[in-house]
């Protein structure tokens, strides 16, 4: 990370790589910390971000990952974005079902994410890309 | 609640016309109030800088608090109240340094009294509330984040997890155990264990009157926890009680060691880690 | 791509991992594992991984992998040094790490390596309970 980032603006990362997901890992380690997150938090939010950044680069096809520091007025948090055009989920159900799995995997990245936060929104459809947006406070 | 564009021109002008006077008679309400608890030279300085913010705010046509143009003065509000609740003082007297300033303003409308200046006066006192209640409101939240800061403080001071033996370490859970106070005991003792270079950790619930599906699941999750990182935990004194409600919701503790007291599960320990001795040494000669 | 380096220190293979590794890096330490258990011999592996601030489930993944890689080529894998935040972390993610045995530390870890070939030797005669604890749900 370079210094002097202001991290009250959303930073990006676009994932192409699996060393993108490295960057991803990084930056939202940075802001989880100014956001005041504590240990525990910020390793939770940190590993869902890998998670699904990682389905947006093996999934997904790749895509952008967005981070926001922000505030609901009583407590600061993090926001994640994790969006890519790729080709979609049919049964979110199913796809967030611990265990389940298309790509050889443990199938516990997704329902697994959804537990390590505080918010968890997932919007998709078959041809119509996926976006999963992640929220943890500060407790 | 909003000042039409004529009536911010109007106070703002006020402000700036009979600023000094202004001031001066805003300063001595508060002053009144604190009774010296604050410096003059302070109060002074907070009046000026509030005065300085209502005017810039209103020369942009920001008529109302909640407007873009007024983010500088909530935010002179909003430290003006987080430094008063740090300092102690209560919501009431962070408040009345608003609410000081209509006391001043009818100050100076008094001498021309119209019908125009008392409705001007009425809008300007309905800005000067809402101001009130933005100081009231954050001065509240600095209050309950220090409060949560300290009752934090305290849950930490009221948990001790203690070196019961070389490689045991123990947590006595002592009164009602809420999910917060499980997840920081649980996060301390697994600190410890890393800390100690401590195998083993004993949670003794003897002085907990009862548990719910919350608490046993941070339990039975710090176990899980301590196994990843390499070390096993025994929970000690389950009442009768807490075992029945363990039972009745359906919690597995499946292969957990539970042993009745705290000397029973330090017994088991020995017993555990004098085999491993043995079973370290060589055993050719045996 | 960084490679995460492999010392031999007596019978025992020991990796520290120090760096955030991207999943290729991952799979490389995998993969160099095994052709130096083949190549040395040896008869214990030890993962240090107390310098990791996460542990994902890919890693979780190849860990598991490297553990049973061993096993079948006769070799034991102790995992030492997970921090306590990741070690919750990966409670609530899901990951069991089944069939991992795990260790507070370096030395912790060597001593069980040792432990477990000791008793290997003597399985017959030993039918006490298994002290070493192991990962498990
Ligand atoms: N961005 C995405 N685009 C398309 N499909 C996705 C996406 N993310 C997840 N999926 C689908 O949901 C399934 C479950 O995802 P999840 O992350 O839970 O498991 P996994 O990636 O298969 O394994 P793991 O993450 O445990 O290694 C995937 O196998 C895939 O079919
Ligand atoms: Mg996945």
């Amino acid at each position: 990370m370079t210094s002097g980032v202001d991290l009250s603006r959303p930073q990006q990362q676009t994932v192409g790589s699996d060393e993108d997901v490295v960057r991803v890992r990084q930056m939202v380690r940075t802001v989880a910390v100014a956001a005041r997150l504590s240990l525990v938090d910020q390793t939770k939010v940190v590993t869902a971000a890998s998670e699904l950044a990682r389905n947006t680069l093996v999934y997904g096809g790749g895509g952008t990952v967005e981070v926001t520091a922000v505030d609901n007025g009583r407590k600061p948090g993090i926001r994640i974005v994790f969006a890519d055009s790729g080709p979609g989920i049919a049964d979110v159900d199913l796809a967030l079902t611990d265990g389940y799995t298309t790509g050889g995997g443990l199938g516990l990245g997704l329902s697994g994410a959804r537990r390590l936060v505080d918010e968890f929104d997932i919007l998709t459809a078959p041809g119509q890309g996926t976006r999963v947006t992640i929220t943890k406070w500060s407790r | 609640m909003t000042l039409s564009a004529d009536q911010s021109g109007r106070l703002s002008y006020l402000l700036t016309s009979r600023g000094e006077q202004i001031t001066q008679r805003w300063t001595e309400v508060v002053a009144g109030q604190l009774r010296g608890r604050l410096s003059r030279a302070e109060l002074v300085r907070q009046v000026q800088e509030l005065h300085r913010a209502l005017v810039d705010a209103l020369g942009k046509g920001g008529g109302d608090l909640a407007a873009e143009e007024a983010a500088e003065l909530r935010a002179v509000l909003a430290e003006l109240s987080q430094g008063q609740a740090r300092q102690g003082f209560s919501a009431t007297e962070t408040a009345t340094g608003v609410f000081a300033l209509k006391d001043a303003l009818l100050g100076v409308l008094e001498t021309d009294q119209t019908s125009e200046t008392l409705r001007d006066y009425v809008a300007f006192s309905a800005l000067v509330d809402q101001m009130g209640l933005f100081t009231f409101e954050s001065y509240v939240r600095t209050r309950e984040s220090l409060i949560a800061d300290q009752a934090e403080q305290l849950l930490e001071l009221s948990t001790p997890v203690v070196k019961l033996w070389e490689g045991v370490v123990a947590v006595p859970l002592v009164g009602t155990l809420d999910s917060a106070r499980a997840q920081v005991v649980m996060e301390r003792l697994l600190q410890t264990l890393v800390d100690t270079g401590s195998p083993y950790a004993i949670i003794d619930i003897t002085g907990v009157p009862a548990v719910d599906t919350q608490v046993a699941q941070h339990i039975l999750k710090t176990v899980v926890a301590a196994r990843l990182m390499g070390a096993d935990c025994i929970i000690s004194g389950i009442r009768p009680q807490i075992a029945q409600t363990i039972v009745a919701l359906g919690i597995e503790f499946g292969d957990i060691a539970t042993k009745a007291s705290l000397a029973d599960a330090l017994r088991h320990v020995l017993r555990l880690s004098g085999v491993e001795a043995s079973r370290r040494q060589p055993r050719r000669e045996a | 791509m960084d490679r995460v380096p492999i010392l031999k220190i007596g019978d025992i293979l020991l990796v520290s991992i120090q760096v955030d590794m991207s999943d290729q890096t991952a799979v490389a330490l995998q993969e160099d594992l095994a052709e130096r258990i083949v190549a040395t011999g040896c008869h214990g592996v030890i993962i240090d991984i107390t310098a990791l601030d996460i542990v994902d489930s890919f890693v979780g993944r190849m860990l598991s992998t490297i553990a049973s890689i061993s096993r079948v080529l006769d070799a034991e894998t102790v995992v030492v040094g997970m921090r306590p935040a990741v070690a919750i972390t990966l409670v609530e993610l899901g990951l069991s790490l089944n069939g991992i045995r795990t260790a507070l530390n370096v030395e912790r870890g060597m001593e069980l390596v040792a432990a477990g070939r000791g008793y290997d030797d003597y399985d017959e005669f030993d039918d006490g309970p298994d002290p070493a604890p192991t990962a498990s749900p």
